[in-house]
């Protein structure tokens, strides 16, 4: 079970505003990469996110490059999970391959707005909010060893 | 009922029939990363392995900020260095080759049939030559690295038919760009696209290229043409290897087709800060911008470069405009030179850089202050991508940035053909 606060974002959240190229290809830990988490979308947000809150988005959340940081960055901003209604698909491998939990929920992006509070839980697949409850398809075994583990490489060790 | 090329391909790589929807486990053929690698090294040493399983599958092409710019980007490339000699990593090019996707496909390693992975969203590019090849990230590349393995879903098909020819000043950018607004940036999610129809074998493989690569900004998995004698022919002047073309059977099953009559499209431009955000470049006529691009891993082939300078010869770039010229790789940089190409572009007054990425990901060689346009015939106007979060990028093909460089405005390149 995980509880935090909603940041609501619109449809098409590539990874360029997530975690802008130009930081790219500059060796940096992930908490450096936490303080440009989307810099260019909303330069608000890593002064207010706190551990565990989650993002909501809409459409295609991550699309664009490949780049891993997108997924780190937002990871250890604190940011608990990622709620969309669909996800671009090397984004998606990226969040899980990092920990990050990546949940499509059309319904859930419907009725929560910025700053509601709510609960996953994930052995379930349930997000709990003031607004209501929303199943999701609980991740499979395989996908489920990854998260614990804190990503692919760790799972791998 | 028939099988799709993914199908066959996966199905291949897993020895069994798949369909779409299926999840296999593979060991694909090449893998392919770039300045990237020192990230994917610092993943794959955390597993504190001494050898990586396969270095013959490894491709590693420097390009992304070459020269390096900084001494941080210089560090990267000096770990990457000696991590290819450690490992015995004979497909290694360093920075004074090109752009990976355009040097992995000169150097015969995209062929159909083959699946390759590669740490770069525009690894569908080789899709162009009839490989089945998609991006993934670096933790994934790294463990690749390590097991000689990955899980893929087998996707569905959308299959796009061409046919008619382009009208004079109308290139593959404007027809792709064209796709991808009528449909959206996430219409091909998971899936793969399959570029074919009557008009399909008209296509060079520079073409396919800027096709293959596009389908990435449509949420593609991999994009591909049907592999052809036009395929064939290109990669005998490449390699002795042969290789069978796979193509999807008669019957099999696609998710969509969509038609398109390449007669009918005009030139097109992405305005910011989506590449699904698309119109007539008609529409826009006149629009001021401070910089023109003509490369990328998109359009800076030899072909693209033609084009441009067809329209560049003779005339000079006003002065409130600065025009970048990339050539996609080395060897395209040479033939431009050789045939006059790199001597029109210089006494137009454009900047000749070296091949490499350039600017396109924002990080050197061309950045924007806020309130400036780019005008480039790269795949991705995100916002702040070159720059500024208060910049602004428009994608176009290389007739239309020509047309307009030297005009000072965007323009219709069909008027001045």
């Amino acid at each position: 079970m995980s509880r935090g606060r909603v940041w609501k974002y619109g449809d098409g959240v590539n990874t360029d505003v997530i975690f802008p190229g130009k930081y790219t290809y500059s060796p940096m830990e992930p908490e450096e990469m936490a303080t440009h988490a989307l810099e260019d979308l909303d330069p608000g947000f890593t002064a207010g996110v706190k551990q565990g809150d989650v993002i909501v988005a809409g459409r295609n959340f991550g699309c664009g490059s490949s780049r891993e940081q997108a997924a780190i960055c937002l990871k250890y901003a604190g940011v608990r999970a990622v709620i969309a209604e669909s996800f671009a698909r090397i984004f998606y491998r990226n969040a899980i391959n990092q920990g990050l939990p990546a949940i499509q929920c059309q319904e859930a992006v419907k009725a929560l707005e910025a700053g509601d509070e709510l609960e996953i839980d994930f052995a379930k697949g349930l997000i709990l909010s003031g607004r209501g409850e929303f199943p999701f398809p609980p991740f499979p075994e395989s996908v489920l060893k990854i998260l614990a583990a804190g990503g692919l490489i760790p799972s791998l060790l | 009922m028939g099988l799709t090329f993914s199908e066959k391909i996966l199905g291949g790589k897993a020895g069994k029939t798949v369909r779409a929807g299926d999840v296999v486990t593979v060991s694909p053929d090449y893998l392919l990363s770039h300045d990237n690698s020192a990230a994917i090294i610092k993943e794959f040493n955390k597993l504190g392995l001494e050898k990586v399983q396969n270095p013959e599958k490894i491709v590693i092409i420097l390009d992304h900020i070459v020269p390096a710019a900084a001494e941080k980007y210089a560090q990267n490339h000096k770990e990457i260095r000696e991590f290819v000699a450690a490992q015995g990593i004979r497909h290694f090019f360093d920075i004074h080759h090109g752009i990976c996707h355009q040097v992995f496909s000169e150097n015969g390693f995209a062929r159909p049939g083959r699946l390759i992975l590669g740490a770069d969203s525009h690894t569908t590019s080789y899709g162009a030559l009839g490989a089945f090849a998609a991006g993934i990230g670096r933790s994934e590349l790294a463990s690749i690295w390590a097991t000689d393995e990955i899980w893929l879903r087998v996707p569905e098909t959308l299959r796009i038919v061409m046919t008619g020819r382009f009208q004079t000043g109308v290139s593959a950018k404007d027809v792709i760009l064209k796709i991808i607004g009528d449909n959206g940036a996430d219409r091909a999610n998971y899936m793969a696209v399959e570029f074919s129809g009557e008009a399909a074998p008209s296509f060079s493989i520079s073409s396919r290229l800027v096709l293959a690569n596009m389908a990435a900004e449509m949420g593609a998995k991999n994009g591909y043409f049907p592999a052809d004698a036009v395929t064939l022919d290109w990669l005998r002047t490449r390699s002795n290897e042969v290789s069978e073309p796979v193509l999807s059977d008669e019957d099999a099953v696609f998710e969509t087709e969509l038609e398109y009559d390449l007669k009918s499209i005009e030139p097109q431009v992405a305005c910011p800060h989506t590449v699904d955000n698309v119109r007539p470049v008609r529409e826009l006529e006149g629009m001021p911008f401070h910089q023109a691009l003509i490369g990328t891993c998109t359009n800076g082939r030899l072909e693209d470069l033609e084009a441009a300078a067809a329209i560049m010869k003779g005339k000079t770039v006003p002065s409130h405009v600065r025009v970048l010229i990339i050539p996609a790789s080395a060897s395209v940089y040479r033939e431009a030179l050789r045939r006059g190409l790199l001597e029109i572009f210089s006494e137009a007054g454009c900047v000749i850089l070296n091949p490499g990425c350039g600017p396109c990901l924002g990080a050197h060689q061309g950045i924007m202050a806020p309130e400036e346009t780019t005008l480039s015939t790269a795949n991705r106007n995100f916002r702040g991508r070159m720059g500024s979060r208060d910049s602004q990028i428009y994608l176009a093909s290389p007739e239309t940035v020509a047309a307009s460089a030297v005009r000072g405005a965007l323009t219709d390149p069909r008027g001045i053909q």
